[in-house]
This record gives structure tokens, sequence and C-alpha cells, in this order.
């Protein structure tokens, strides 16, 4: 086996650079949401979905909020998708 | 006044106890008066690894409860002078660990010791978070795997949150283990690398511990690894202990053993 692979000269590529990858993606996603947001985050979000369904009807997921920080200051960060066509 | 040093992962199985151990232990030799206190609560182990298990009579939980003091509580160690132990408690809840309760106790221990170490359970829990909140450093113990990374970078997402000195506006100083490393299987690309895992953390390396027997032998004898002398388990806790003492000493282990000609020829 091992002397086929020195024969063929097959390299075989590892999975660790995937690993590597994977995990980017997630601690740069983990640390985008944070854990430090303030407990009244999910029913902020519950109320403005609340408020929003009397207008347009949206889906759970379309209320996005978040803090941004910007040196000193924090920005909550509010994203609504609306559905299309309306 | 004593330092509090909290090792933490989050993920479960990656060495917390084990390094918590030879960690206090290599302290304890180098003449520095230290404590090791097991804050897994219900489910205790540091006195097992520590091979001080049928001394138990009173614990950390009976200390914060003031049902005995901490002369009582504390054990010491039979083999090395200034070390001691504060083990958990087998039957309450974690709930028992209240942050009042835990702070007069380690304030208490701060007056005589130089090193507190605290060895947290795993999770983000109750007790994780009690015996991360007061800790002066962190010692963040992390296996070269996708969910012990994941997990690592988390509980420094809440070291910087969620801890006394997060909220007086200061660092939690933090050193990163990587243990259970195997540098044979990094160079075939299986393993995530050392510089790989400080790359996706971004914290200080204080060592590398190679995946070795001789932890569970450690453990069956209730010995920790560090006191193996011929280990490169227990030489690389040696290793990082130095360094945390300030000493320029090189990472060993990292690299893949040199095979011989032998086994290049019939291997890879």
């Amino acid at each position: 086996m091992d002397w086929l692979k020195l024969f063929r000269g097959e390299q075989k590529k590892g999975s660790a650079s995937l690993a590597k990858e994977r995990l980017q993606v997630i601690v740069a996603h983990q640390r985008h949401v944070g854990q430090d947001h303030p407990d009244y985050f999910p029913k902020l979000q519950k109320d403005l979905l609340r408020v929003i369904r009397k207008y347009v009807q949206v889906n759970d997921d379309a209320v996005n909020i978040g803090i941004e920080r910007d040196g000193e200051y924090e920005v909550l960060e509010l994203n609504i998708t609306l559905p299309e066509g309306k | 006044m004593a330092k509090i040093i909290v090792v933490t992962s989050g993920k479960g199985g990656v060495g917390k106890t084990t390094t918590s151990a030879s960690f206090a232990t290599g302290l304890a030799m180098r003449g520095h008066k230290t404590v090791v206190i097991d804050f897994d609560v219900g489910l205790r182990n540091l006195d097992l690894i520590m091979g001080c298990e049928r001394r138990v009579v009173f614990d950390f939980v009976n200390v914060i409860s003031k049902e005995s003091n901490l002369k009582q509580a504390l054990i010491k160690d039979k083999r090395i002078d200034n070390l001691y132990v504060l083990a958990a408690s087998q039957t309450r809840d974690k709930d028992a660990l209240t942050q009042a309760g835990v702070g007069r106790v380690l304030e208490e221990l701060s007056e005589d010791f130089d090193y507190i170490v605290c060895d947290s359970p795993a999770g983000i829990e109750k007790g994780a978070l009690m015996a991360m909140y007061f800790a002066d450093e962190a010692i963040v113990v992390t296996n070269p795997e996708v969910s012990s990374v994941r997990d690592s970078d988390r509980v420094l997402g809440i070291l910087s949150s969620k801890t006394r000195r997060a909220e007086k506006g200061e660092m939690v100083k933090e050193h990163l283990i990587l243990t259970r490393y195997v540098p044979e299987r990094v160079e075939q690309g299986e393993m995530l690398s050392v510089d790989d895992v400080c790359e996706i953390l971004a914290i200080p390396l204080l060592g590398v511990v190679p995946e070795s027997t001789d932890v569970l032998n450690a453990s069956n004898s209730g010995l920790p690894v560090i006191l193996q002398d011929e280990s490169k388990a227990g030489m690389a806790y040696n290793d990082l202990i130095d360094r945390y003492l300030g000493e320029d000493v090189p990472h060993r282990f990292v690299q893949a053993e040199k095979k011989g000609f032998l086994n290049r020829l019939m291997g890879k």
C-alpha cells in the first residue's frame, strides 16, 4: 500500500487544512455574534418581530440584531429582511 | 497575595485536571506555596489524579458553607512540600458554589499561598463560571481538534466578559496549552498544527504536551505526570512551568521524530 503510493507519487491531502478553514469561519462568526449581548436581546427581537408583523408578514428569522463596536461607540445593528414582492 | 489561575477549556476530556495537577505540582516543586482546587462539584476527580482520594474528609463546599474551616479541608501533598489540594464535594450540586462563598475562600487562601490553581469543570455552567470569575490568569487547555478549539474560543469570550477582571475593565492573562499533540499526524496533514491553533485562538502559547501513554499510567497510579521524569508529557509540563516562571525554554516535542533509514524504507 505504502509502496504503491510511493511509486505513484501520490501525496494525500490531509484533513487538517479543512479543519483549519472550518474553524476560521466558525470563530469569526462566534466573535461577531459575541456572547456578551445584553440579556434583553431575545426579548427585543421578539417584540420587534411582533411590531413588524402588524404591517408585514415575516418569518421568525427575518429580524437580526447585533452590536457592533466602533471605537468608543456601540452601535445597535438591526437587519430586517422583508419578503419579496412587497 | 496569591495569583489565581484557572485551568479551563470548555470541552471535556482534553486534559484540564491532568494539567491542573501537573501545573500545581510543578509550581510547588519550584518552591511556590500552591493550592489546587477542584471546582467540579458533584464529579470530583482531582483527588484521584493527585493520589489523595482516601484522605478527603472535608471539601470545598464544606468550607464555603462553613461546615469546616480551611485548615481541616486542605490536604497536604505527601510527596511535594508547599502543595495542597482542596477537593470538590461528591454529593452536592453546583449551586453550592456561590460567588460570595467562593470569593471568601479564595481571599482567605490568598493570604497564605503564592498560587491558587482552579481546576474548572467542563462546560460553561455555574461551576465553570465560578472557577473563572476570580481568575487573574487563565490556562486554556486545547486539543488539536475542531470541537476543542471552538470551545476554547467560546471560553476566551467568557474570560473577557464575565470575570471579575473584565468587570473592572482589566484583562485576564491568557495562556494556551495544547495537549495530546501528535507531531507525526501533523506532518501527515491529519492534525491541526501548533501554528494553526495559535493562529485561530490568537493567545500566547505556554506549552505543547505530546500525546503519551504516560498520562494514563499517571492517573492510574495517582501521580501527576510531571513527576515522571522519563515521560515526554512530564518533560513538557516541566518545560512549561519554567516558561511560565519566566525562563526562555524552547518548545520540544513539536516536530516528528526522524525515522531511521530502515523505517523510512519500509514506511513512507
